[in-house]
């Protein structure tokens, strides 16, 4: 058989599978008001996006699904944990669904790509996790906006000033080597160090490090008053775990961002390993408050687990994108209209904590607290509030245009103040 | 038959041809991608079906160009049309470097040595933050004025990867491809036949890179960013994966692969989260009932056929 021939059939089997993708474009004016919800269901990151859709899911549930008489359809798309498929998915959602806002991604790559996206777009995209900083300071777009996430360095730099109020002088910290590792640490070593402290080693591991022995072999020896950690996933239950073993849990305090002792962590955990762990967040399932208990009990009773910080953020996430649909009469269409609402909108009440507000950048303020695993009454393990640092910006005590004039944080640049 | 096939190929180029103005900004999108990764495939073809090596490493030169284009636009504010000049340049330095290490080897040595070369690439991407934005990539890689319709960029892709296969068949089907082929039976004979074998496969390494790096360089014009996702073992894999689907050594098989992965991961994800176990039962089932690959397969039905025919 000659070439033609070949070409022929690949060409008629190439055609008829495009063909079959024509799509069926719905186009509806004053129809349901849609939604595309971007999660990684597969891949590194499967876990925390189930549970953020878990949030999400929840808060439609109890809210219902309609807005000024309007249907809310959410169609949930898998991002696969990674920045093309992200970018496919969003694509999809916006191109062919039609949808009216985006909202979602897990991983600090994917929102980016999706950010990148939207920025030819103009469709509203609304981020309850994604944390890299540039995307609400040096890169903002002006329809990307955290919802109710946060950007890196913000979480810790309260930290740093509790250590110090502590009394400690001296930290070494340890995390995962890359960007969002950095930015956290950067945000905590910089305010430290700012504040009279400083730095006595950083530790840097490649993710998914399966002996830390390596590392907090090193740690006594630098003879630190506290320890930082930035860890997630399995990385982060391996460090308290190893912390325990090698016996330092004890000796030297240690402290964590957010998803070190987060639930999705220490539930899977020993009391003896995660009780006492000082940690960074803006939700502390453990908060005894009115609203964020009901959402503890109500997330409980559906789930059977208590909520991570994810499945807060998916609920809350759907909070403030109703609360702001409800406002503009359901206008969803109107993008300038609603990105505008988001900007000046106060979500009063949430999961995370009173008074939610979006800042000129796109970035919520919010309280964060500092919180210490103890015991429930129940035997189970919660992340409890020991101090609140109240409206806390990405910018913290800091001009934003100054504050943007110093470089990403990276390894290299930590904003150290010698 | 030979008058049916023809038609369908009549259509098809028609249909490829109309794509803009068939489908909709989504699939057209699609079709674009997939022109992208068939050129992809097609240059590791050069290597995995042609010369008999397969490479487990093209997913780093592939991001090598993208990597280099995004710099040159997004970092340094340059010309778009000399950063692709410049990126081709760079990933064929670093397929000449990982082809001059790589070529002594055959078989699962060549393979895995590959995968290392590539490895390295992913590590410098990963790490380098100040140059490549460690894993949150570059983005607002902006297409030059000329080519950023969607539509006019559908019809640069294709025009580029059409001129570029044609290249890659005419590469395959000279007297350098015929070499490579035979190197791919016995090394040892086409020695002794007085072929710098070593030398004949770099070359062949090089080559297939400079598509692998142009493929890299249409793919980050296409979606205006690139991370490391994009020189990464998955990337080198999924790559593989087309041509092996497509069939190895048929050059063609590629954009079939290709094809076939994009169109079925879009179609099936919008019913089930379960769509790469579908994905993954597919590739089972093609390589248990059709190992030589979807357009080997089919050219081995219509050849069966039209012997048949003869002898009856």
């Amino acid at each position: 058989m000659d070439r033609r021939k070949f070409l022929g059939i690949a060409a008629g089997s190439a055609a008829a599978l495009l063909v079959s993708l024509d799509p069926l474009k719905v186009l509806a004016q004053g129809g349901p008001i849609r939604i595309g919800f971007l999660t990684p269901l597969t891949g590194a990151a499967a876990s925390s996006g189930r549970e953020l859709v878990d949030g999400w899911n929840l808060y439609w549930r109890q809210a219902g699904t309609k807005i000024a008489g309007r249907e809310v359809q959410v169609i949930v798309e898998d991002d696969g944990s990674t920045p093309d498929i992200a970018l496919q998915k969003a694509r999809r959602l916006v191109q062919q669904q039609n949808v009216h806002v985006l909202v979602g991604d897990v991983l600090a790559n994917t929102g980016l790509a999706v950010a990148e996206f939207v920025k030819g777009t103009g469709t509203p995209y609304f981020m309850p996790v994604v944390a890299a900083d540039d995307l609400t300071q040096r890169k903002r777009i002006p329809n990307v906006m955290r919802m109710p996430g946060f950007s890196a360095s913000q979480m810790t730099r309260p930290l740093a000033d509790w250590c110090l109020k502590q009394g400690y002088r001296k930290v070494a910290t340890i995390g995962q080597d890359y960007t969002f590792g950095h930015e956290q640490s950067g945000g905590f070593v910089q305010t430290f160090t700012e504040g009279g402290g400083s730095v006595v080693g950083q530790l840097w591991h490649p993710f998914n490090t399966s002996d830390f022995s390596p590392y907090l072999g090193q740690i006594p020896g630098m003879k630190p008053d506290v320890v930082f950690a930035v860890e997630t996933g399995a990385d982060a239950a391996r460090l308290l775990q190893q912390w325990a073993t090698f016996g330092l849990k004890g000796h030297i305090p240690l402290t964590t961002s957010q998803n070190t002792t987060d639930q999705s962590i220490i539930r899977n955990l020993t009391p003896a390993e995660t009780e006492g762990i000082i940690s960074v967040a803006h939700f502390a399932e453990g908060r005894d408050d009115p609203e964020t208990r009901s959402f503890v009990q109500s997330y409980e009773k559906t789930y059977g687990k208590l909520p991570a910080i994810f499945a807060a953020e998916g609920y809350t996430g759907g909070l403030w994108l109703a609360d702001t649909l409800k406002k503009i009469n359901g206008k969803v269409e109107d993008t300038k209209l609603l990105l505008s609402t988001v900007r000046s909108e106060v979500v009063l009440d949430s999961p995370l904590g009173k008074n939610l507000k979006m800042d000129d950048y796109g970035n919520p303020i919010f309280d964060i607290y500092i919180r210490r695993v103890t015991r429930r009454a129940d035997g189970k393990m919660v992340n409890t509030v020991i101090a609140t640092y109240p409206k806390v910006s990405q910018f913290w005590h800091y001009k934003p245009e100054e504050y943007m004039k110093q470089p990403p944080y990276s390894r290299t640049f930590q904003g150290i103040k010698q | 038959m030979r008058l049916l096939l023809r038609a369908l190929l009549i259509a098809f180029f028609a249909f490829v041809i109309a794509v803009p103005f068939v489908l909709s900004v989504y699939p057209a999108t699609l079709a674009t991608e997939a022109l992208i990764l068939g050129l992809f495939a097609m240059s590791i073809d050069i290597l995995a079906g042609v010369a008999g090596r397969v490479p487990l490493g093209h997913g780093a030169i592939f991001g090598v160009g993208a990597y280099v284009v995004a710099y040159h636009v997004a970092v340094s504010g340059g010309n778009a049309w000399i950063g692709m000049l410049l990126g081709i340049a760079t990933a064929a330095t670093v397929a000449a470097l990982f082809g001059a290490l790589a070529v002594r080897t055959t078989g699962v040595y060549f393979l895995l040595l590959t995968l290392a070369e590539g490895m390295i690439v992913w590590g410098i991407c990963y790490r380098w933050t100040s140059v490549t934005g460690a894993e949150n990539g570059i983005r607002g890689v902006a297409r030059p004025a000329l080519i950023s319709d969607p539509h006019i960029f559908y019809y640069f892709v294709l025009l580029t990867v059409m001129m570029a296969a044609f290249l890659i068949w005419r590469l395959v089907h000279s007297p350098f491809g015929q070499a490579l082929r035979g190197i791919s039976e016995s090394s040892s004979r086409m020695r002794t036949l007085g072929y710098n074998v070593p030398l004949t496969l770099t070359i062949a390494f090089t080559l297939s890179g400079v598509f692998a790096g142009l493929a890299g360089i249409l793919f980050v014009l296409l979606n205006n960013f690139v991370s490391p996702s994009n020189v990464s073992l998955d990337q080198s894999t999924q790559g593989l994966l087309m041509v092996i689907l497509g069939g190895a050594g048929t050059l063609w098989g590629g954009f079939v692969g290709s094809a076939v992965i994009i169109v079925l991961s879009n179609l099936v994800s919008a019913y089930t989260e379960r769509w790469s176990m579908i994905l993954g039962l597919m590739f089972i089932v093609t390589m248990l009932f059709a190992s030589e690959g979807l357009i080997g397969k089919a050219k081995a039905l219509v050849g069966a056929r039209s012997a048949g025919r003869k002898t009856a």
